[in-house]
């Protein structure tokens, strides 16, 4: 049966200097959470201290309703697979996948059986007698993770495993790991600081920014639902444009054009679009502001213009399929009003 | 005017002011070889030149003042069917390798641990450490030992506090070469140093990888520190024994150059001086020199052969 794990005013500290801050956080049985923020977010130091190897300096780490701040990596029932895979260069692919069960002491069929399970999911049967030394990035990823389900844990964890790879090998592996997640069912916590991983890989996303949860969510939810300029910004790709915005009684200008938006846009500062929402067809939305265009990407399947508002703002749209725009004419771009997101001054959503 | 018309249509006087190879290559190589010089004499003069020498000497009876007679292979002969002395110098030597090397080296690995555990003052109890390695072979610190080990010496005044009358540890058979073993021990310095270097190069994932997996500090020892860090013990085994083997100036100072009591502390090295300086029997010298040397070069030889089975190498 999966396993549940909460988090309760979970706090970090390097003597004075705290970096984890009082983290909230429930994750069902089962689930596939994502840890997702910049570098120097607290992200894998949150890992680490769920993983038992970062002591827990305030609050309480909850596994299964046990409090297991005190519990030894070992017996949390955890296994991890580094960024860096960490596999014992002196061992062979068999002894790696075996240390954890050797060092259990179990039976040497179970040890065998256990083993070659492992290496029949991940296909790395033919490999068990190699030396890492001897396997390229993407074999010794497989033993990473083949080494982390020999131990059947309660919860797998993942510290950027994807990020020494190269990219096609990185949309393979993020594939695997989504399916061994269907096959397993198992509790899983993954880091990445790339927001493309995030969304299609999690179950449930937790936007960090310097050691406090931004947002946490599904993956569409933060999508269509940032709670703030930091989410809106960090997740989607491309990122959502942001152009400050004039609220007057009625409504809100942008750029010296006033939105006709159906809804209140009280204390707005920011508007936010974003790039896919934006069309240069009239009848498809309200105005959303003339724009002058700056540069034109054809990626074949869309069209990416960069272009900039009269009073100097960026705007990125991404068109679908191949559209004629050209380069240093004015523009009038469209947006439907449901797809408008709008910030207060302290960048919260409204 | 180009080359070309030069070698072509230039009148033969001018061809032969041209400078020759032998000439470009001199005046463009020649500032490196004076740059060379000092060191080629000294290679030259003073290593490869005693060396071919004394592999001659080797083979005959010189004592400084005659020329040196064609003896052949005698000296190697009466060396290991006629000479007592030479196995018994070949005995304490052998015994101070196989004790004080392992000994030192696990020290120094000892140590090395300690300091990798991220303490506070670090570079200062490196230095500490470091210390006994400079001053160990001195003459100073052998003297020192000397009176450390004699009959009222440091030893034998803290055993006194136990009511415990020690012996003259250094004029005593049975324990002299261990004060040497104990004075080579004791300069742990270089191979810690090159320990500490080791352990800080193995990844501290592997270690937190290994704790996940359930292993405890001597299991992460035992299955990762030690495997890892075989290239380490490997060169500093190698090191400290030919060192060992070469050892001298401690036996020489404690034995006042005798090797005794009974020859329990006439390492070979100082039983090659003896020969040498002592009765004058260069070509005899040179003999066991040359023994050394094939002792020393079959021992590194085995070790390279058998570090394949047991030294790991990451890449």
């Amino acid at each position: 049966m999966a396993t549940s794990i909460q988090l309760r005013q979970l706090v970090k500290a390097y003597g004075d200097m705290e970096v984890i801050h009082n983290i909230d956080l429930d994750i069902d049985p089962g689930e596939f959470t994502v840890f997702v923020g910049p570098s120097g977010c607290g992200k894998s130091t949150l890992l680490r201290m769920i993983a038992g190897l970062e002591p827990i300096s305030g609050g309480d780490l909850v596994i299964d309703g046990q409090r297991m701040n005190d519990v030894p990596a070992a017996r949390r029932g955890i296994a991890m697979v580094f960024q860096s895979y960490a596999l014992y260069p002196h061992m062979n692919v068999y002894q790696n996948l075996a240390f954890g069960l050797e060092t259990a002491k179990a039976p040497k069929a179970e040890i065998q059986q256990r083993v070659q399970r492992a290496a029949d999911i991940l296909q790395i049967v033919p490999l068990l007698q190699r030396k890492p030394k001897q396997l390229s990035g993407g074999q010794r990823q497989r033993v990473a993770i083949g080494r982390a389900i020999v131990r059947e844990p309660k919860i797998f964890l993942f510290d950027e495993p994807l990020s020494n790879l190269d990219a096609e090998l990185r949309v393979q592996m993020r594939v695997e790991i989504a399916k061994l997640h269907n096959d397993l069912g198992n509790t899983m916590i993954y880091v990445t600081h790339d927001q493309v991983e995030a969304m299609t890989m999690a179950d449930k996303i937790v936007v960090l920014r310097l050691g406090v949860i931004e947002q946490a969510g599904a993956p569409l939810e933060l999508y269509n639902n940032p709670k703030n300029l930091f989410v809106a910004g960090f997740i989607g790709s491309p990122k959502m444009n942001f152009l400050t915005a004039t609220a007057d009684g009625s409504g809100i200008s942008v750029a010296g054009n006033a939105l006709a938006l159906p809804r209140s846009a009280a204390g707005t500062a920011t508007l936010g679009a974003r790039p896919e929402h934006i069309t240069l067809q009239p009848g498809t939305g309200i105005k959303l502001a003339d724009v002058r265009v700056d540069l034109v990407e054809n990626l074949g399947g869309q069209t990416v213009v960069y272009a900039t508002t009269a009073n100097g703002q960026p705007v990125n749209i991404v068109l679908e399929g191949q559209r004629p725009v050209e380069l240093g004419s004015t523009v009038t771009a469209y947006i439907d009003p449901a797809r408008v997101h709008l910030f207060n001054a302290d960048g919260n959503a409204l | 005017m180009t080359a070309r018309s030069l070698e072509s249509g230039a009148p033969a006087r001018e061809r032969a002011a041209s400078p020759s190879l032998w000439s470009r290559i001199w005046q463009n190589h020649a500032p490196g070889y004076l740059f060379l010089l000092p060191w080629l004499i000294g290679f030259f003069g003073l290593t490869i030149g005693p060396i071919v020498t004394s592999f001659y000497l080797s083979f005959t009876d010189f004592d400084l003042l005659t020329s040196p007679d064609w003896v052949g292979a005698n000296n190697y002969v009466r060396m290991f069917t006629a000479d007592p002395k030479f196995w018994a110098s070949m005995r304490v030597t052998v015994i101070f390798v196989i004790f004080s090397v392992p000994l030192k080296l696990a020290f120094a690995l000892a140590v090395a641990l300690l300091l990798n555990r991220g303490m506070r003052g670090l570079p200062l109890y490196r230095a500490l450490f470091y210390l006994p390695s400079l001053l160990g072979a001195s003459v100073a610190i052998a003297i020192l030992w000397r009176q450390i080990f004699a009959r009222d010496g440091l030893v034998n005044d803290f055993l006194s506090v136990f009511g415990i009358a020690g012996p003259s540890w250094i004029s005593n058979p049975q324990y002299s070469l261990w004060t040497i073993i104990i004075l080579a021990v004791w300069q742990f310095g270089s191979p810690m140093i090159i320990f500490l270097a080791g352990l800080r190069q193995i990844p501290q994932d592997m270690y937190e990888a290994a704790s996940l997996d359930g292993a405890g500090k001597w299991r992460q020892f035992i299955k990762i520190t030690l495997p890892l860090l075989t290239p380490v013990v490997f060169f500093n085994a190698i090191i400290q024994t030919i060192e060992a083997f070469k050892s001298f100036t401690p036996a020489f100072i404690i034995s006042g150059g005798t090797g005794n009591p009974i020859n329990s502390t006439l390492f070979y090295t100082l039983y090659l001086y003896q020969e040498a300086f002592g009765f004058f029997r260069m070509g005899y010298a040179s003999a066991l020199a040359w023994v050394l040397l094939a002792l020393v070069g079959m021992f590194t030889a085995f070790s390279f052969l058998t570090s394949k089975y047991w030294v790991h190498y990451d890449e």
